[in-house]
């Protein structure tokens, strides 16, 4: 959905801060930039929506090129979040949402109901519509931000180091957040970053960049595995390279995909008895088209063994769950940090995939000391 | 004390007439000066070369002695209301110019880059972010220029043009000190009220930026 043919940038009369670009992204992918400071991220970034133009070449969205368009619809078409994250002090956060629907003159109560449902997005309540930007933390207002960039349903969305600013536990679960949020809306993303920590975390394909020029185009497992060059291994860096494994595996690829769940609708006593058959102390809630809802322990049902006699009366809602693309790497840091002795898998839909439980990780540890040592004996033997 | 009642008994209609003179010259003196000043600083901004000229012109006719510039516009414009307000013009624009100025100049980058990103037009970066935000300031220029205008302009009775200046310069030719009082007082406190109210009225110009909320917290 966005080309680049052959763009250069050239400031002044010799800075050629981006040469002869040449990049195809396709709809709903999400692209992150990365490169050293200064090899023309950001440049690249703005001429998209022409906040600086392009000197050579020619940038197509959807087969239109940028400069037949006039720049401020071009802009109102393309989602825009910055670093310093940009609100407006003067305005809501409402009114900030809702700032290119204003300029695109949606009528009145069509934007209060988008604020209300964007806001929703990021779990905010809706009280915070009537607040002002300074009453909110930074965490808060990049949200604020991103969801200003989503407001008038853009396809596209250009993002200059957003979490940058942000804390690192913040930008943690904001990464995670705007990834999901970005994976259901399914839109195309451009997100310029210097992280390559969470360029690996949410990127389709990932463009390093050096220069002005790019250096190598691949998904994140790709460049760890095959670095195009020296310059990308150094930009890696060597203990991620070394770590590739476990950072790259999928929970998909090792999670336990027979949880013990029980129906929802089942009694207690069935409930236990499940329990005591397969030998755990919990069991995963399921519904009739095996959607997770939550989950029940052995110390819940003895709690309430008088009180109530069907699961659904006693389930837990509230629980940690991941995705099967989610990396095994945050999972584990997650489970370790949340002290839970395990996470369930689901899809978009919230059905049930799996689990990952400490003994699953138990096993990719072993795998990952003993499996390396093998390899290592396996090189000592062949010298 | 019975002087003043005397004086009052008197020349209250006269006072009450100088005092609206007085008060009509210095307002329209500072309307067109925002009239004018507020959009040069704006432009100025956009020009950012031309701005140091500019702001040095004008800042150079703020140091013209008033009484000059009052004379010097005899010859063009004759005696009256006219060449006073005018005088009084020139001496309005530098502080709200470069109020205007500094104050959009220093406009955040980062909400103008946002502003613009999100396709927003120059006219709406400047009517919607620039100047909200900049009201404090230019409201403290126009407060400053009213302040001293309500003063200087006790000189606009030189030309003829009337206003409180009238029982100053009448005291002085006539040796009468009460006169010069009735003239001094009243625009004293024609200043300080111009003050209070422009007060309010950047108060209430001044765009919110907290929730009613967290003001009573
Ligand atoms: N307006 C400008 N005029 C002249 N040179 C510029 C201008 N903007 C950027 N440059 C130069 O162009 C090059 C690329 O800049 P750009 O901002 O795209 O880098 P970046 O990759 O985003 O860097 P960073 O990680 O520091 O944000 C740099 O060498 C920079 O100095
Ligand atoms: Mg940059």
């Amino acid at each position: 959905m966005l080309t680049f043919k052959n763009v250069s940038k050239v400031y002044g009369k010799t800075k050629k801060a981006v040469n002869s670009l040449n990049l195809n992204i396709n709809k709903g992918e999400f692209i992150c930039i990365i490169g050293p400071s200064g090899c023309g991220k950001t440049t690249t970034m703005k001429m998209i929506n022409r906040l600086i133009e392009p000197s050579e070449g020619h940038i197509l969205i959807e087969g239109k090129d940028i400069m037949d368009q006039p720049k401020v619809k071009l802009r109102r078409d393309i989602g825009y979040v910055i670093q310093q994250i940009g609100l407006f002090p003067h305005m809501t956060i409402g009114e900030n949402i809702t700032l290119v629907p204003k300029l695109l003159q949606w009528p009145k109560e069509k934007r209060k109901a988008r604020a209300e449902e964007l806001i929703e997005l990021v779990h905010l309540s809706k009280d915070y519509l009537d607040r002002y930007p300074q009453e909110l933390s930074g965490g808060q207002q990049q949200r604020i931000g991103v969801l200003r960039a989503l407001a008038s349903n853009p396809p596209l969305i250009l993002m200059d180091e957003p979490f940058g600013a942000l804390d690192p536990i913040t930008r943690d679960g904001l990464q995670e957040e705007f990834k999901d949020l970005q994976q259901r809306l399914g839109k195309t993303i451009v997100f310029v970053t210097h992280d390559m920590d969470e360029a690996i975390k949410l990127a389709d394909r990932i463009v390093i960049m050096r220069d002005g020029e790019i250096v190598q185009v691949d998904t994140p497992d790709e460049i760890l595995r095959n670095p195009a060059n020296e310059f990308v291994e150094n930009f890696i860096g060597k203990d991620r390279l070394i770590q590739t494994k476990p950072g790259v595996t999928k929970v998909g690829q090792i999670m336990n995909k027979v949880p013990a769940t029980i129906h929802k609708e089942e009694t207690l006593s069935t409930a236990i008895k499940q329990m005591k058959e397969k030998r755990v102390d919990s069991l995963l809630v399921i519904d009739h088209e095996h959607h997770l809802e939550g989950y029940i322990d052995v110390e819940d049902i003895e709690q309430n063994r008088k009180k109530s006699t069907t699961v659904s009366e006693i389930v837990e809602t509230e629980l940690y769950k991941v995705k099967e693309n989610s990396l095994i790497r945050d999972t584990i840091q997650k489970m370790l940090k949340r002290h839970t002795k395990y996470v369930p898998v689901v899809d978009e839909n919230n059905k049930l995939k799996g689990i990952v439980t400490r003994a699953t990780l138990a096993d990719l540890v072993y795998d990952s000391i003993w499996g390396e040592e093998e390899s290592e004996e396996e090189l000592t033997t062949l010298q | 004390m019975n002087a003043m009642i005397q004086f009052l008994n008197d020349q209250g209609t006269t006072l009450l007439y100088k005092t609206w003179e007085h008060l009509f010259i210095s307002i329209t003196a500072v309307l067109l000066g925002i009239i004018v000043a507020v959009p040069l600083g704006v432009a100025l901004t956009r020009f950012k070369k031309a701005a140091e000229t500019v702001i040095r012109i004008v800042s150079v006719i703020q140091t013209l002695p008033s009484l000059a510039i009052l004379a010097f516009f005899i010859p063009i414009l004759g005696v009256g209301k006219l060449p006073a307000i005018i005088a009084l013009f020139c001496y309005s624009m530098l502080p709200i110019l470069r109020n205007t100025y500094i104050s959009i100049k220093n406009t955040d980058q980062n909400l103008l880059e946002a502003g613009r990103g999100m396709g927003m037009t120059s006219w709406q970066l400047i009517y919607k972010i620039e100047l909200p935000l900049a009201v404090p300031v230019i409201m403290a220029g126009i407060r400053i220029s009213t302040v001293y205008l309500i003063g200087w302009a006790t000189l606009a009775s030189f030309v003829g043009a009337g206003g409180l200046g009238d029982f100053i310069f009448d005291g002085l030719n006539l040796y009468m000190p009460e006169l010069i009082l009735a003239g001094a007082i009243p625009s004293t406190i024609l200043a300080l009220l111009a003050d209070w109210t422009l007060g309010l009225l950047e108060r209430k110009l001044t765009p919110t930026t907290t929730s009613k909320q967290s003001e009573l917290a």
